[in-house]
């Protein structure tokens, strides 16, 4: 290899490298900056790495596993209480007070933004469905019991709901 | 060794390489996209939970895995005409950055139209479709920059530092995911695990992944043709190929 060809190429990797350096370092300094949502866990307990826990009033995401059961409908209105969990044991209540999405079920993961109203209740502005990487047919997913079964409405709460409008 | 490759630095003999391998590429890309699409959407079965929404996974996902390959594609031959000076790799740069700006906007395009059904909204700003944005925004830098300069061999180079430089952003995107929190889910087709789909899901996916990629090679191959001429248009090849052009 020629000398010129030489330098060039020894700058283009010293380019990359020094690229790659700076914005690992720089990533590794945003990191917690960088996740979208604090898990119900972190709430609870502050933050893993720095303890920081969100303060009551603050604008915050929470993402989580919407907890079988927990639903709780007000029949009169669009307001929803549930609680949501994750893997590391934590648990905090949300509510809400607009439409959810079609993929919102129990045992869904979601993200809900809003205001944290008091520690470990969130009132949501905007509940996202969050699905996870398994693509399967329904029939393999009755036949591994992974279904989840949409949410469904009990037949008074129905006819509750059209006495009011 | 690579004494060989070197006689295709040479204008002419690239152009007309390209012009023999143009049609194997565009066969293939018509003949994938066509099995894999016509699969995907009418007898692949649904998802248990998005139903036929998911369909646009056939689309989504080639668009993006390409956008991310369109790319590696593009700053390797940035690196090549950068270090070892050769025009032809610039002029394939240059004929990448469009067609990977469009793949990369229809990647983020079929993104927001399955986010909208079914996370409930068209755009959030997490790790994964903010870097897949910033992708967009580096292949619009490559294009500007080339396009700035009157003279090509400075325009390649200016290009050339920013496609290099923008590298650090594929990784990011990749494991975006999995480093940070995000709306967006972890990858499902996965190389050294197995996957976590059905395979009568999965092969669609794998033909029309592969089909996008046919596809982005057969146009790069047409417009690096394009490129090559418009470069080379005082050399006496090129004037004898477009006498003969005129002629017929």
């Amino acid at each position: 290899m020629n000398p010129r060809r030489k330098k060039r190429l020894t700058l283009a990797i010293a380019l990359i490298v020094g690229v790659a350096g700076v914005a690992s370092l720089l990533l590794y300094a945003l990191n917690t900056n960088l996740n979208l949502f604090y898990t119900p866990y972190e709430i609870v307990h502050g933050k893993k790495d720095t303890g920081v826990k969100p303060d009551v009033g603050q604008r915050i995401r929470v993402g989580g596993m919407v907890t079988v059961g927990s639903m709780i409908r007000d029949p009169n209105s669009l307001h929803v209480e549930f609680a949501i969990h994750d893997s590391a044991g934590g648990e905090i209540i949300v509510t809400f007070d607009d439409l959810l999405p079609d993929l919102f079920r129990e045992g869904q993961g979601i993200v809900a933004q809003g205001v944290l109203i008091e520690s470990g209740k969130l009132e949501a502005t905007e509940v996202l469905a969050k699905h996870d990487e398994n693509y399967m047919p329904p029939e393999v997913a009755e036949a591994m019991g992974q279904t989840h079964q949409k949410l469904e409405y009990p037949e008074e709460t129905k006819s509750e709901g059209y006495k009011y409008q | 060794m690579w004494k060989w490759l070197n006689s295709y630095a040479d204008p002419e003999r690239s152009y007309n390489l390209a012009g023999k391998m143009l049609p194997w590429f565009a066969c293939l890309a018509i003949a994938l996209i066509g099995v894999g699409t016509t699969w995907g959407m009418l007898y692949a079965p649904m998802d248990y939970q998005q139903g036929d929404s998911f369909r646009i996974i056939y689309i989504h996902v080639p668009a993006a895995s390409m956008s991310m390959a369109a790319y590696m594609g593009m700053a390797t031959a940035s690196f090549i005409g950068l270090v070892w000076q050769i025009k032809a790799a610039d002029w394939a740069a240059a004929s990448i950055a469009p067609i990977g700006a469009v793949i990369t906007f229809i990647a983020l395009f079929t993104g927001a139209a399955w986010g909208k059904p079914m996370w409930g909204t068209w755009w959030v700003w997490d790790a994964r479709l903010t870097s897949e944005l910033v992708l967009l925004f580096l292949y619009l830098g490559v294009i500007a920059l080339y396009a700035s300069f009157e003279d090509k061999v400075l325009a390649a180079r200016a290009a050339g530092i920013l496609a290099i430089v923008g590298v650090i952003n594929i990784p990011i995107i990749k494991y975006s995911v999995e480093w940070w929190s995000s709306l967006h889910q972890p990858a499902t087709i996965k190389i050294t695990e197995k996957s976590t789909m059905t395979g009568d899901m999965l092969y669609p996916l794998l033909i029309n992944i592969f089909g996008f990629g046919m596809m982005i090679g057969a146009l790069t191959l047409v417009r690096f043709r394009a490129e090559v001429l418009a470069r080379n248009g005082m050399r006496p090849w090129v004037r004898e190929l477009a006498k003969a052009e005129a002629a017929k």
